[in-house]
């Protein structure tokens, strides 16, 4: 299986790990990691259903990429994507109906996560399917683990547990453990994608963009003489 | 063409017939036509964008349909488990189809008048889809209109519980607005049309932690034993029980912090939400709606006589 492992199919899977993680170095997908990553255990089934979606619609979208006319490529491109979200939406549906009612609309909104989109855009419509298949398993595993490690913090220091179980025992339960309820609201993730940006730029420089424009000090000179 | 025998593989047959049959065959070279062409041509545009819109909503409606009958056995299996809950009659393991099959008994009970309406098969009503059909349901006026739900099913569907012939509980549907979204649940009073025994919300989108804490265990089993209306001081069981319920003015309602037990009142008090104000508000005004004459007071009270007349 030498072929299916080659160079280029590792590099699609491994660098948007950390090296071009769409999270924090693109910055795409921000909306449902607010959204969803609350609990692990939601956290897990959106990671699952969005590297899923982007996987296939990368695979497909590239089968047929070379006969795509270009003037209705995006529509091409969000009519597989959309048809796909809404058989995986179906799917949890019959098959994990509990945590299909606490994703309820963000299952579908991956129709509308950029990485999706991005990665048919950017990747599938210049690559061979099984390459843009493995392009999209990567991307979706670098949204996966941002989202988990959000999903971990939030859980965690928000109400105490860990995909449902206790970790830390809570003061209204008799514990110690006094929640932070800001860990519970879309916001506190903002906070925590900003540090694991910030941190990635750290320890990789190279990722830190380039100020658009410098801020002047203002010289003596032009101050003008009474 | 060699090429074309090894797509066909095993399915050789259906090809053999495929290749006889007319309309394939022209069908093949339109294909054939319209992949030569350009993809800046007007007709592969419109020829790529048909196939494509064809091939996904097959792909689309197979799914659909293929798993609707799953889907539908979650969604009815979801809400006995949640009315077996409520009944307190949810045990781990057992078969959820066969313990709601023996002990509870669906009615549909006409909201106003409070009894019980035969002509509807209770099995197939659905109260939610009701609400939403203008035949089926009432506008609620906005001054009356305190769950901020706009419209109500003019026919409820609530579920008894029986034990040996006699009603051990009885199980309202409630619904009201929280803080972002509509709250569903069951409300389980006992037979005397008073006493609240369980309650649960099986759809809800409060705040996980805060307001979504309707569906913690413990906060829900301080509801056990509460009152919904107001008693008159001297409490009988043959008359004069309940003076307000025959307003139709609930008593019960969530107050902020922990419900002193010892106080006089608290009977009639729940703990609110820790940290979700909003939500604590919802519930109580939506509990006072639904045992108040717009919802279950004057099914309420007609259970209580018929009760009465039996003792």
């Amino acid at each position: 299986m030498s072929a299916v492992l080659n160079d280029e199919t590792k590099k699609v899977i491994v660098e948007p790990l950390v090296t071009n993680n769409p999270i924090t170095l693109q910055v795409l997908g921000i909306c449902s990691a607010l959204a969803v990553t609350s609990q692990m255990s939601t956290s897990l089934i959106m990671a699952l259903a969005l590297t899923l979606v982007t996987a296939f619609s990368s695979a497909a979208i590239s089968a047929i990429r070379n006969h795509i006319p270009s003037s209705i490529r995006i529509i091409v491109q969000m009519t597989i994507i959309a048809s796909l979200v809404i058989v995986v939406d179906q799917l949890l549906k019959a098959f994990a109906y509990d945590v299909s009612k606490q994703l309820s609309v963000f299952v579908g909104l991956i129709i509308t996560n950029c990485i999706v989109m991005g990665r048919a855009e950017g990747y599938a419509m210049k690559n061979p399917p099984l390459e843009s298949f493995m392009d999209g398993i990567g991307n979706g595993l670098g949204y996966s683990l941002i989202l988990i490690i959000v999903a971990f913090f939030r859980e965690l220091f928000g109400s105490g547990k860990l995909l449902g179980i206790e970790i830390l025992k809570l003061t209204k339960d008799g514990g110690w453990y006094d929640p932070n309820g800001l860990m519970l609201l879309p916001p506190s993730a903002f906070f925590i994608i900003g540090l694991i940006i910030w941190g990635v730029r750290q320890w990789k420089p190279n990722q830190v963009e380039k100020a658009d424009f410098k801020i002047m000090s203002i010289t003596h000179g032009e101050g003008g003489h009474h | 063409m060699p090429n074309e025998n090894k797509q066909c593989g095993h399915y050789a047959k259906l090809c053999a017939v495929l290749e006889k049959n007319e309309n394939y065959q022209k069908f093949k070279v339109y294909a054939e036509h319209i992949l030569a062409l350009s993809n800046n041509s007007l007709e592969k545009t419109i020829a790529i964008a048909v196939a494509l819109c064809l091939v996904c909503a097959v792909l689309v409606s197979l799914a659909a349909v293929a798993l609707k009958p799953l889907q539908i056995n979650n969604k009815e299996l979801d809400m006995k488990k949640n009315i077996l809950d409520v009944a307190g009659l949810l045990e781990e393991g057992k078969d959820i189809d066969a313990a709601f099959a023996a002990k509870i008994e669906a009615k549909i009970v006409d909201l106003e008048t409070g009894d019980y309406v035969e002509s509807v098969n209770a099995d197939d009503y659905d109260q939610r889809k009701a609400a939403k059909d203008p035949a089926q349901s009432i506008a609620i006026p906005k001054d009356k209109d305190i769950a901020h739900i706009r419209i109500k099913a003019k026919y409820a569907k609530v579920f008894l519980v029986k034990e040996s012939g006699a009603i051990k509980s009885i199980i309202l549907p409630i619904n009201g607005y929280g803080l972002w979204s509509t709250l569903y649940g069951f409300l389980s009073v006992d037979a005397d049309g008073q006493t609240v025994q369980s309650i649960n919300f099986y759809d809800q989108a409060e705040t996980p932690g805060l307001g979504g804490e309707v569906v913690n265990p413990n906060w829900r089993a301080l509801w056990k034993g509460k009152k919904i209306y107001a008693e008159t001081d001297q409490p009988s069981m043959e008359k004069g029980l309940i003076t307000e319920a025959d307003t139709g003015e609930p008593a019960l309602s969530l107050i902020k912090g922990v419900v002193d037990n010892s106080k006089p009142g608290s009977q009639y008090q729940v703990d609110g939400l820790a940290g979700a104000t909003l939500t604590s508000t919802g519930v109580t005004n939506l509990i006072r709606y639904w045992t108040s004459k717009e919802g279950f007071a004057p099914y309420l009270s007609k259970v209580r006589t018929v009760k009465g007349a039996k003792s």
